[in-house]
């Protein structure tokens, strides 16, 4: 599955979408018509990075650096990706 | 219009209003014969609140975490202070979806939505064909309503149809699929008639038969297969052919919170059928009073207010009990699990139901389309067709 997933790729959130951090409920969510989803700590921490501009590849490497201590990080970070993807959450952009 | 029952998914322990509906009307050009709204209506149509009023409103749910927010009615359009009401949404930082029939939707007023911030346009829809489109909602509105499809696409909206299924217009669901996908439409709600307002009254008439609801749902995996990804199709299955009741609004006073025209706050669109209850109205009571500490939402809030079956039972939690209100309107008791369950003593009352609509006298009993003077003959006491409805079994 995780193999969809390159680290050139460019994401960002897709049409229609919008991702925002939701202070009532301590999380990032992402919003579409007549629906939300709400990101658990991670799955959060991932999404905000995803701007159009970043690369799967430097969002690895950024996460790496600000959770040194989090153990098989890039595997979760690839699954996310993932996940948004199939979910149509986000958008590739080249 | 949308039956909004199956929209957030979301974790919800936290029990905020996380939906919000506001029906900033009752006023509408439309008159279906399936509107959900009261039958009374009318007596709401000439004391709604204030745009200062909303604002207020929309503030204070967003402070307690509601961030979708529904703009319905009625028709909303029929008010002009919506441009208002959606950039002050927009600011507040709501997702904001405006429910319309696209009456009164013109260039000038979604280039306004569009700069407010809107995020999104529900437009319903109700056949392909002229005739039944206009038939069942009393109007001439059809070609009116293609027209506003393509007004929505062109300004970058996500296009959202929604289709109430009835008898009159289900045996065209795969045509109906088909003229979305040539509109370009991105979700498609199919919403079976559930029998509330308007609609129970011509339940009789609006009902369709288990053979025809097979054929519309193999009609709609057949589109989905077809489609994929492309168009999201959601059919919302009618509860009255199921042996389990709907989880109605999600659990009441679990996620959605609505504020009707005149201002009252209700934990689902029809709770005010309830006898014995009073709900707050932001007129007197603070959201936040309302949502959390009114008698009229923690009345049924989560599961200790239930009586056998459902006390014991072992799937309670899956639909805690049902719906309040058609347990009322079925049974004459707002306790009683939904007489959709199978396991309620009430279940005989779904089963006549599902039979006298099926029984050519009944189905040639005149349609009641929802207009005001239909309305004032509710508010004015002439309760014969609703009694029928009330009446113990």
């Amino acid at each position: 599955m995780e193999n969809n997933i390159q680290h050139a790729d460019i994401y960002t959130i897709a049409l229609h979408h919008r991702f925002q951090w939701e202070e009532a409920q301590q999380s990032y969510v992402i919003l579409f018509p007549e629906g939300m989803v709400k990101l658990h700590g991670g799955a959060g921490e991932i999404l905000k990075r995803v701007d159009g501009k970043a690369s799967v590849g430097d969002i690895v490497a950024d996460l790496k650096t600000t959770f040194p201590d989090a153990e098989d990080i890039e595997s979760d970070i690839l699954g996310m990706f993932d996940l948004a993807v199939g979910k149509a959450w986000l958008r590739k952009l080249n | 219009m949308a039956q909004l029952n199956n929209g957030v998914a979301a974790s919800v322990t936290q029990k905020q209003p996380l939906w919000l509906l506001a029906e900033v009307t009752y006023r509408c050009p439309l008159h279906c014969a399936f509107c959900y709204n009261p039958t009374d209506y009318d007596k709401h149509t000439k004391n709604e609140l204030t745009t200062e009023q909303w604002i207020s409103a929309l503030r204070d749910a967003r402070k307690m975490g509601a961030i979708q927010l529904g703009i319905s009615g009625g028709e909303p359009l029929l008010r002009d202070d919506i441009e208002e009401i959606v950039a002050e949404a927009h600011k507040l930082g709501y997702y904001s979806n405006l429910i319309t029939s696209g009456v009164g939707l013109t260039e000038k007023r979604i280039q306004a939505f569009k700069e407010g911030g809107l995020d999104h346009i529900q437009l319903s829809m109700h056949d392909v064909t002229e005739d039944i489109s206009n038939f069942i909602t009393n109007t001439r509105t059809f070609e009116l309503k293609k027209k506003v499809a393509a007004m929505i696409k062109s300004h970058g909206y996500p296009m959202v149809l929604n289709v109430v299924i009835h008898r009159y217009n289900i045996d065209q669901v795969g045509k109906i699929l088909e003229m979305a996908e040539a509109l370009g439409a991105d979700y498609v709600e199919l919403a079976n008639t559930q029998y509330y307002g308007w609609s129970l009254v011509n339940r009789d008439q609006l009902m369709p038969t288990r053979e025809q609801l097979d054929r519309a749902e193999a009609a709609t995996n057949a589109f989905r297969e077809r489609v994929g990804n492309k168009m999201k199709v959601f059919f919302v299955v009618p509860d009255y052919f199921a042996d389990r009741p709907k989880k109605c609004m999600n659990g009441w006073g679990e996620v959605f919170m609505i504020v009707t025209a005149n201002g009252d706050v209700l934990p689902c669109h029809s709770a005010r059928v309830l006898p014995g209850m009073t709900f707050p109205n932001v007129r007197e009571n603070g959201l936040e009073w309302a949502w959390k500490e009114s008698p009229a939402f923690t009345k049924y809030r989560g599961m200790e207010w239930m009586k056998e079956p459902c006390r014991s039972c072992d799937e309670k939690e899956n639909d805690l009990g049902g719906c309040r209100c058609q347990s009322y309107l079925l049974s004459g008791d707002a306790e009683m699990a939904d007489p959709v369950c199978t396991k309620s003593p009430n279940r005989h009352l779904i089963d006549e139901a599902l039979v006298n609509s099926q029984n050519p006298l009944v189905r040639e009993q005149p349609i009641i389309f929802r207009t005001d003077k239909n309305s004032k003959k509710y508010v004015e006491g002439d309760k014969e067709r609703i009694a029928q409805f009330h009446a113990l079994p």
